[in-house]
Order: C-alpha cells, then structure tokens, then sequence
C-alpha cells in the first residue's frame, strides 16, 4: 500500500464518520462540527488528487467562512437544541438503509461495468500542473473561463446584497407573532352587528 | 525519503515547537515590560533576572490550579475548545521560513518546516481556523457572557480575515509567488513594505484583529462581558488560551515579517557561520513587528463594536479592493501600454479622485442642509 | 495514486448522506449543511475526474461550485433567519403553506 493510498485510507472512514455523525447528532452546533471535521478530509483528499490550491480554498472559504457562518447563526438563532429525529414516516429509516445499500451496490456495479475497478488515475499530473497548480488554473479559469468567472464574481454581490436585504430589520417591520407575545395586539374586535 | 530525512524532519518540527513555546514566554514578558514602562512602573522583577521567569511562574500556578467544569458546559466541545485554540498557530508557523538553511549530517536542512507551493493560502486557512476555538469555548460554556463574547468575535473575525486576505493578495499579486520562499525571493531588491507599504498596514490591522489582541479584543472585553469567550474557563485550560492568543500574536508578526519585512534577509559577515545571521535578522524583525503590537496595545483604547465593524467593511475592505486593484495595475499594464501610458493613466486616476475627495463632502452637506 | 472507482465510490457515500439529511432532518440550517454536503461530494468527484483525465477544467469547475455554495450560503442563512423572525422556529415542515 502506498503512502497515498494509506492516506485515503485514514481519511475517508473519517469523512464518512463526520457525515453521519452530523446526520445523527440532535444538537446542531455538533452537526456543524462533524460536518467541518468531514470538510477538512475532503480537503486531504483534494491534496491527494493533487489539487493543492483547491485544498486551500476548501479550507479557507468552506471551513473557515462557510461553517463559522452556519455557527453564527446557529447561535444568534438560539436553534441549537432538542431537535426531533423522530420519523414521522413508520419503517422509512429502515428503508432508506436498505435502499441506501441498494444505491451503492449500484453505483459499484456502474462504476465496474464502465471503467472498472482496477483503474489507476494516471500517474503525470505534473505535465497539466507545470509551474504549480494556481498557475495551471489561472490558466484556464482566466482564458477559457473568463465570462464564467465574471458572471459569478456577479452572483456573489448579488447575493450578498440579497442577503442584507433580506436580514436586515427594519425599524417598523413588527411581526404580529412579536406583538401578540408582548400582548400590544389588541383581539381583533367584534363588527357591531349593523341595525 | 530515507530513515535520516524522517527523523531531520521531525527534528525540525520538535525545534520548531518548542522554539515557540519559548517565543511565547518572552513574549509575554516583553509585553509586561514594555507595557510597564509606558505606565512608569517596573513591571515583572522577582522570578529571574529581570522578571524574564515570570511566564513561567504563571504557567505553573496556572498547571496547578483547579480545572473547574461548570454544569452547563457542552463537555465535548467544552473540551476540545482550547486544544483548537493553539492548533491552527502551531501548524500556520509551518511554512514560515525562519532563516537560509543549514548542513547536517550532509543534508541540507531548511529552516522551514515545510515548504508548500500554496504556503501563503495555508496561512490563511490557519488564521481562519482561530475562530473557531473563541466561537466554541463560548457556545459550550453554556453562559450568557461567554456566547457573547463567541458571535461578537465570530463576525470580527471573518470581517478583518477579508481585509487580511486583501493585503496578502496586493502581496502575492506583486511578488506572483505563492510560497513563502518564492515571496522572500522577490524581496531580494527591495523589501516589500516599501512598494506595499498600505498593504502593510491594512495586514497589521487585519491581524490584530485576527488574534483578538488590543483595541480589537472585543471578544474579551473584561468592562462589558466580563472575561469573555473564556470566562467559564479556569487552570490550565485557560492557560491554553492565553498560551494560543501569544502563539497567534507570535505567528502573525512572523508572517509579517516574511511577507513585507524581507524574511530573514540582512546584511552578515561572509564566512562566518553563514545560517546564524539569517536567524537572527529574523527574529530581531519579527521583535520589531511584536513591539509596534505592544505599542499599539499600551495606547490605544478598545474600539466600540459598531464602530469595529463599520471601520472593517466600509474603510478597510473597500481600501483593501482598490489597493489590490492598484498593484494589479501596476504590475500588468507596463507589460500592456508601456510605462509612458502607465504614467499618464495614474495621473487621470488621481485627478479624478481628488475631484471626487473635493465634490463628495459638497453633495453631502447639500444634502444635510437640504434634509 | 489512488484509485479513481475508490473515490468515485467514496463521494458517492457523501452524497447520499447528504441526499438523507436533506429529505429527514427538519431544522432548515441542518438541511443547509446537507446541501453541502452533497455539494462537496459532486466536487470531490470533478476534482478526482480532473485528476484521472489530466485536465484541470474539473478543477476550474469544482472552484466555481465552491463559489456559488457560497452565495447559496448566504441566502440561505439569510432566508433562515428571516424564517425565524417571521415564525419563531426554523421547522421546515411547519413552512408547508407558503405564506405568512
């Protein structure tokens, strides 16, 4: 076994642990926690396809923006306990594991049918990775993709202003859920009957 | 890779840790002294010459004090709060290079831990992973003080990393290196600060910021939230905060070093022990850059929350982009329309912006009079 | 080098775990996360496609699906919060009606 395969080796299981110790956990700050645990393997396994650029922005924008975001609002929200994992579909857990094997099962017999276990992914990254692999993509991302790059660079402002609008309070905006408890909202009256 | 480059290696990571510890400890220290000074008083005197044993004093009353767990605490994540707090400082010092390299046992060994073609994007990853170690140590406390203290510090932190990501951009768009290495070469002319100088500043304020430290300690502000994040905390888990804080302090005044100040690059005797001149203009900048953080601590008071937030998204962002915009300018449009075109179009930018700096205030005030 | 069905194999379990999160779990962040979850899957498999293939658009790709989960962060949370004010709780399975 080689040093790489022994890497997947270690990380994988624990990816697979971080995701469903998310999908179990009650508490959602735990959930957010495996969940950065499973983001971080899944950077390891970025350095280990060689792409060690994309290893860091995976750190940088998803562990380091993305899931401290989730955190803060988690917190501001106050969300962060007893949620119900109930069912409220009798036999649907059982179900989803054996479908879920199912789906598995599938995608191995797909993946063997068409390109066979035995592949190796080809060993010469290098030549496509020639003066390092942010170059190599600026490369592409900054010619072939350039239009691309630019309308996302314009869904993300998009985005954050949607954002703030949508957070934002305004001063006035008083939700009749927010009246009702503070007991400012007067029962809604009976019309006299008209004589 | 044979037996000997493994056993090198880890070599150089125990050096490289401990070397730390150590740092922190005199750090601390110089910090009290200096501070002390300012205020006219003498500072740690007992343990050692010159008080200089004074961290360790604490670290081992701390060691020994009573670890307190509250019961509200989440304990898991209560737990492993502090060990996160001094992680990610450990592992951003790693591809700091602290000086040229030296021959053993006929290797050559850098003074690096580890050199990575992404290095600069790893030491953002790492300062962006200190949040995490505020933002859990005061959810799990399960107290109102502390989860203040984790979202007020949670939203600083990513703000001021955005400023901080800028400045390194400016950088690294100037030097067009990613590696720590790479950035030192190209300061073999001229240091960065120089041509960078507002990327400089804008990097010190972002890092300040980013390790929590005076006038941004908002997360700990002992007048408004008691002790902050970490008010639940006590013996020597505290004792790990207070060690990853200084750890940061440490790390983000090397990284400065290494990205405006030259690296270990100075002036040294030729022939004489060739590496010891190197490491020591290393350390002798990265002083520099920690006594500027003291400085900076022992005069000016916290800022107010509001006020940190408007300062990082509508002064520091915004001059981090046009920075950023302004290097990229410089470094591609000589190769684009010549120096004369450069000359001229930087000459009409300016123009324009101080047309812009006279006529906003005007509209503004038209428009106070007119509301 | 890894093998490729290996990691085909391994996105594949992240995926469907995400896809369960999405479909059972009830508190609108926690389906956020699943959603990333199976973004980060797709991703691994464009990185590991890059890789096999010796082109690295599927790189280039896997950056752009990083980008736009961030926007969709953003508005999500941002829809979650506003959620929150207007209801009081972020059950998504009280939200079946659509309107205030």
């Amino acid at each position: 076994m080689s040093a790489d395969q022994l890497v997947f080796w270690i990380f994988a299981p624990i990816a697979v642990a971080g995701a469903i110790g998310m999908l179990l956990s009650r508490n959602a700050v735990h959930a957010a926690l495996f969940l950065v645990v499973n983001l971080f393997c899944i950077a390891v396994m970025y350095l280990l396809l060689e792409a060690p650029f994309l290893f860091a922005v995976q750190i940088i924008v998803y562990a380091g923006a993305i899931m401290v975001l989730f955190l803060f609002v988690i917190m501001l929200l106050g969300v962060d306990r007893g949620d119900d994992l109930r069912e409220p579909l009798i036999g649907q857990r059982p179900l989803a594991v054996i479908l879920a094997a199912a789906f598995v099962v599938e995608i191995a017999v797909a993946v063997r049918a068409g390109i066979g276990f035995a592949t190796m992914a080809p060993e010469g990254f290098d030549a496509v990775n020639r003066d390092g692999n942010a170059r190599a993509l600026a490369r592409v991302l900054f010619r072939e993709y350039f239009l691309p790059f630019e309308v996302t660079s314009l869904l993300l402002i998009v985005a954050a202003v949607a954002a703030m609008v949508l957070a934002h309070r305004r001063a006035r905006a008083v939700t009749q859920a927010e009246l009702e408890r503070l007991g400012l909202l007067e029962p809604p009256r009976e019309e006299a009957p008209s004589p | 890779m044979d037996a000997l480059d493994w056993a090198l290696l880890v070599a150089r990571v125990v050096a490289v840790f401990a070397a730390l510890l150590v740092a922190v400890m005199l750090t601390i220290w110089f910090e009290r002294k200096v501070i002390a000074d300012f205020q006219t008083r003498t500072g740690p005197l007992r343990a050692g010459p010159r008080g200089i044993l004074i961290t360790l004093a604490d670290g081992i009353k701390l060691f020994f004090k009573e670890g307190i767990l509250p019961a509200m605490v989440d304990r898991p994540v209560y737990l492993i709060a502090p060990v996160i707090a001094m992680l990610p400082a450990f592992l951003a010092f790693a591809v700091v290079p602290f000086g040229t390299s030296v021959t053993l046992f006929g290797r050559e060994v850098p003074f690096q831990v580890a050199d990575l073609n992404v290095g600069i994007l790893w030491i953002l990853a790492m300062t962006s992973m200190g949040v995490y170690a505020v933002v859990l140590a005061g959810w799990a406390s399960g107290s109102n003080y502390p989860l203040l203290g984790a979202v007020r510090s949670s939203a600083q932190m990513i703000s001021y990393e955005v400023g901080m990501g800028l400045a390194i951009v400016a950088v690294l768009t100037y030097s067009g290196e990613l590696s720590m290495t790479g950035v030192i070469e190209a300061q073999s002319r001229v240091w960065n600060v120089i041509p960078q100088f507002p990327a400089f500043v804008v990097f010190l304020i972002g890092g300040l910021a980013e390790t929590n430290r005076p006038p941004f300690d908002l997360a700990e502000a002992e007048s408004e939230l008691v002790a902050g994040f970490h008010t639940e905390y006590s013996g020597i888990r505290f004792a790990m905060f207070f060690l990853g804080e200084y750890l940061n302090t440490v790390t983000v005044a090397a990284v400065a070093t290494t990205l405006f100040l030259g690296g270990w690059r100075g002036p040294w005797f030729d022939g004489f022990a060739p590496w010891l001149g190197p490491l020591l203009w290393f350390v002798v900048k990265v002083v520099a850059v920690l006594y500027v953080f003291v400085l900076i601590r022992a005069t000016l008071p916290r800022m107010r929350y509001d006020r940190l937030m408007n300062f990082g998204w509508k002064v520091l962002i915004p001059f981090g982009l046009v920075w950023v915009l302004l290097t990229g300018a410089v470094v591609v449009l000589p190769q684009e329309i010549g120096r004369r075109g450069v000359l001229l179009a930087g000459a009409a930018v300016l123009g324009l912006v101080l047309l812009a700096s006279f006529v906003a205030p005007l509209v503004q005030r038209r428009r106070e009079v007119a509301s | 080098m890894v093998r490729l069905p290996l990691v085909l194999l391994f996105s594949a379990v992240l995926f469907s775990a995400g896809v369960y999160g999405v479909l059972a779990r009830r508190n609108a962040v926690m389906v956020l996360m699943a959603i990333e979850l199976m973004l980060n899957a797709v991703n691994v498999n464009l990185v590991a496609f890059a890789t096999a293939l010796r082109d690295v658009v599927g790189q280039v790709f896997a950056l752009f699906v990083i980008a736009v989960a961030a926007a969709e962060v953003g508005i999500g949370l941002a829809i979650v919060i506003l959620l929150y004010r207007t209801r009081e709780s972020i059950n998504v399975d009280e939200v079946n009606l659509l309107r205030w």
